[in-house]
C-alpha cells in the first residue's frame, strides 16, 4: 500500500463512525448503570451507602487515572472506530491494542491514517467477536472444561501470555526503530528491576515509556537521525 | 425474590450485555470492511486481517475465560461473565470486587450469600471502569483534533510520534519481563518465553522473506504466541517454575 491520506479534517467517514460511535457507546454507558441497578430492584437489595463510599474511594482514584491515561496512550494506536469499540469491549493491553498493532504490521498500513482506522477497527471487531463467542461458550461448556483449564500442565502456558505476546510484538516494533525503542526499554528494564512491585501497575507506566520514546524521538528528528520532514 | 449468584435472572441480563456487544462489533466490522473496499484495499487484506485477528485473540479469550472461572467461586458465574464482556480486564476486576467485598467486611474466600453485599460489588465495578468509555463517549473528537494539531502538517513526525507510542507501551511490558529477576531462575521464566516469542516471530520473518510465504505476514504473530506459550511448560519445568 503505497498512497495513505493522513487524518487532518474529517471525511465523511470518519462523522459516521464518530455518530454511530457516540451512539452505541451512550448505549453502553447505559447499561452498565442499569445492570447494577436491575440487580438492586429485582433482589430488591440496596447497598448501604457508608460501605460503596469506601469501596468507591479505594477504586475511583486509581482506576479512573489508569482509564484516563489509557484514552490518551491508545487512541492513537486504536482509531476512531477502534477507539468507540474497544472502549466499550474492554481487555485493552493484553488484547485489543495488539491485536490493531499486529493488523496494520501485517496489512502495512499506519495508525492514524483512513486506511489504518479501518483495518485497526476490522480487527479489534473481529477480535471483540471471537472474544465474546469463546467466554459465552466457555461459561455454557464450563463444566466439562473447568478441569482443563484449571490443570496444572496447563498452567505454565496461561501464566505467560502477555510475555509471548510482547516478545513477538517487541521484536518486529524495537527491530523498526531501534534508536527510538532503547532508552524507554533500558529505562523499564531498570525500574522493573528495583521495584517489582510496580507490575501491579503497568498500565501506568505506559505513557511514561511513552512520553520518554517521544523525547528521545524528538531530540533524533531535529538532529536529522531519523529521516526528514515530509 | 431469594437471591443466588447463579441467579438466571443474572444469566439473562448478561446475556443481553453480550447480544450487545456481539452486535456493536459486527456492525462495526461491516461498517470498516465496506470503507476498506472504498479505500481500495484488497478483500484478500481485509479477510486475512479478520482471520489473523480472531486466531490471535483465541489465547487471551480463553485467558479471560480462566478469569471468570477465578471470579466465579465468590460472584458466581454470570456476573463475571458479564464483567469480563464488556469494558473489563481481570487485573482490574479481582481488585475492585475485593475492595467492595471487604467494605462490606464480608470474606473473599467465599461465595456471596448476601443480596446487598453483591449489589455493592455491582455497583463498584461497574463505576469503577466508566472513566475512559466516558472520556470516549464525550471528548474523542476533541482527543483526536489534539493529536492532529500535536503533529500539523509534518507527516513524517506524526509518523515517528505514532512509533514512539507504540515503543512507549511496549517498553512498559517488556520492562514487566524483569520484575521478578531478583527471585532467581524462575524469575528469567517470563523472559525466556519472551525471547523464545521473538526467535519464532523471527524465524517467520525468515519464511516469509526467503520462501516468499507472504501469506504467513498476517499469522505471524499469533502462531509465534501460541509456540512461545506452549513452550512456556517445558520451559517452566526445566527452569523450576511452579
Amino acid at each position: 500500500m503505497t498512497t495513505q491520506k493522513p487524518v487532518v479534517t474529517l471525511s465523511a467517514y470518519e462523522n459516521q463512525v464518530h455518530k454511530a460511535g457516540r451512539l452505541w457507546a451512550g448505549m453502553a454507558l447505559a447499561i452498565m448503570l442499569m445492570i447494577p441497578a436491575a440487580i438492586c430492584i429485582y433482589f430488591d437489595a440496596w447497598p448501604p451507602l457508608s460501605a460503596l463510599l469506601k469501596a468507591l474511594v479505594g477504586v475511583l482514584p486509581m482506576y479512573w487515572t489508569v482509564g484516563i491515561i489509557e484514552v490518551f496512550t491508545f487512541v492513537p494506536m486504536l482509531g476512531t472506530g477502534g477507539s468507540y469499540l474497544g472502549f466499550v469491549t474492554g481487555n485493552l493491553t493484553n488484547l485489543k491494542v495488539p491485536a490493531a498493532l499486529n493488523a496494520l504490521q501485517a496489512a502495512n498500513v499506519r495508525a492514524g491514517t483512513e486506511e489504518g482506522d479501518v483495518i485497526s477497527t476490522i480487527a479489534i471487531a473481529s477480535s471483540s467477536i471471537i472474544t465474546t463467542l469463546i467466554i459465552a461458550l466457555g461459561v455454557f461448556l464450563l463444566g466439562s472444561l473447568q478441569p482443563v483449564l484449571e490443570s496444572p500442565a496447563l498452567k505454565p502456558a496461561f501464566d505467560n501470555i502477555l510475555p509471548a505476546l510482547f516478545g513477538a510484538l517487541g521484536v518486529v516494533f524495537i527491530s523498526k526503530n531501534p534508536k527510538i525503542a532503547i532508552a524507554p526499554l533500558l529505562f523499564m528494564v531498570v525500574l522493573f528491576m528495583l521495584v517489582p512491585s510496580l507490575s501491579k501497575s503497568v498500565s501506568i507506566l505506559v505513557p511514561v515509556g511513552a512520553l520518554i520514546a517521544i523525547g528521545v524521538a524528538r531530540v533524533l528528528y531535529k538532529q536529522g537521525k531519523l529521516g526528514k520532514k515530509a | 425474590m431469594a437471591f443466588s449468584v447463579n441467579h438466571p435472572f443474572l444469566y439473562l441480563l448478561s446475556g443481553l450485555v453480550v447480544v450487545f456487544i456481539l452486535a456493536q462489533s459486527v456492525h462495526f466490522l461491516v461498517k470498516a470492511a465496506r470503507q476498506a473496499r472504498k479505500l481500495n484495499i484488497a478483500s484478500g487484506v481485509i479477510r486475512k486481517t479478520i482471520l489473523s485477528s480472531m486466531l490471535f485473540s483465541v489465547a487471551p479469550a480463553v485467558s479471560i475465560l480462566v478469569g471468570v472461572i477465578t471470579l466465579s467461586k465468590f460472584l458466581g458465574l454470570p456476573f463475571p461473565w458479564y464483567r469480563l464482556s464488556v469494558l473489563g480486564a481481570v487485573t482490574y476486576e479481582l481488585p475492585a470486587a475485593t475492595l467492595a467485598v471487604s467494605a462490606m467486611g464480608a470474606p473473599v474466600t467465599e461465595t456471596i450469600t448476601d443480596a446487598a453485599t453483591f449489589a455493592t460489588i455491582a455497583w463498584v465495578m461497574s463505576l469503577g471502569i466508566l472513566s475512559g468509555l466516558l472520556l470516549v463517549l464525550f471528548g474523542l473528537k476533541k482527543i483526536q483534533g489534539g493529536m492532529v494539531s500535536l503533529t500539523g502538517k509534518d507527516r513524517r513526525w506524526g509518523e515517528i510520534l505514532q512509533d514512539a507510542l507504540f515503543l512507549g507501551m511496549i517498553s512498559a511490558f517488556v520492562g514487566l519481563l524483569f520484575a521478578n529477576v531478583r527471585a532467581g531462575l524462575p524469575g528469567f521464566i517470563p523472559i525466556a518465553v519472551a525471547l523464545m516469542s521473538a526467535l519464532l516471530m523471527l524465524v517467520c520473518g525468515l519464511l516469509i522473506k526467503v520462501l516468499k510465504w507472504s501469506w504467513l505476514e498476517q499469522y505471524a504473530l499469533p502462531l509465534s504466541m501460541l509456540g512461545a506459550m506452549a513452550l512456556s511448560i517445558p520451559i517452566t519445568a526445566i527452569m523450576g517454575g511452579n
